[in-house]
């Protein structure tokens, strides 16, 4: 045991962004994604035949950014996986901007990392494209829009498994 | 992979690899390499290992300090005037919005 605490280590984002958009005078408070069942499926194959693609929340372009001011075209998006992206927008959304930075992709989307881990033969190849769902706060159109897009794009590229990494 | 933890496991997933980092990196911290392998190497293993849905494996890195926890969205004496001002002026941008449609 490191250390003794009277609070849990990990933030509670739920709690936290709910009292700061109360302190903004947002009376309604965000109603978070909650399932009673979540779906689950093992491997097909061996990982090492597998190919694998990658899901971001980050934009392309700063077009596709700024929730709620205009801007508001927040379409998911697939894009070549190779030559990797130097930068993606992340302007738009709620990350730690004074702790850190995002202006290493790999640190939020490990486009390099997965082509790794292909040319070392853990998996069976990583997919041509990654995929982009801009964070968006409607579940709905997450849901019914956003999901079967990225799943269609992701059948096309002949996937067997996605890593969806949240900004 | 993602560094809210209550938020995905809130939401629930087949495989959750969790990094207690602040939000922005949750693949590993910019420009360390070794680190991004190790938390993608732990994805990589979830997805063979697991076999039931919500399985959360956390990775064993630490950021430098830990200002950032009370530090992100924070509310206190010092900046609840300015908050208010600006959740009203964000208002009244977003209205300016929807009546410019």
């Amino acid at each position: 045991m490191d250390y003794l605490r009277p609070y849990r280590s990990f933030v509670s984002y739920i709690d936290r962004s709910r009292e700061y958009y109360v302190a903004q005078g947002y009376s309604r408070p965000y109603a978070w994604a909650h399932h009673n069942d979540v779906p689950f499926a093992l491997l097909p194959k061996p990982l090492s035949r597998c190919r694998v693609g990658l899901v971001t929340t980050a934009g392309r372009t700063d077009a596709e950014g700024m929730i709620g001011a205009g801007r508001m075209k927040r379409d998911p998006f697939a894009q070549p996986a190779d030559p990797p992206p130097k930068s993606l927008f992340t302007d738009d959304l709620s990350w730690d901007k004074k702790a850190t930075h995002t202006d290493d992709v790999d640190s939020f989307l490990p486009v390099n990392r997965l082509a790794e881990q292909a040319a070392g033969g853990r998996i069976g190849s990583a997919s041509p494209r990654f995929y982009g769902v801009p964070t968006d706060y409607s579940q709905s159109r997450t849901s019914n829009d956003a999901a079967p897009r990225i799943l269609k794009w992701c059948r096309e590229d002949g996937l067997d498994a996605v890593l969806l990494s949240a900004l | 992979m993602g560094s809210a933890r209550d938020i995905v496991e809130e939401c629930g997933v087949a495989r959750f690899v969790f990094t207690d980092f602040p939000l922005g990196n949750p693949c590993g911290k910019p420009w360390d390499t070794e680190m991004q392998r190790s938390i993608i190497g732990s994805a990589l293993d979830l997805l063979e290992g697991a076999w039931m849905p919500r399985t959360t494996v956390q990775t064993p890195f630490h950021w430098e300090d830990d200002m950032w926890r009370d530090a992100f969205l924070r509310v206190d004496d010092g900046n609840r005037e300015a908050l208010a001002r600006a959740g009203e002026e964000r208002r009244r941008l977003q209205a300016e919005v929807k009546t410019s449609r």
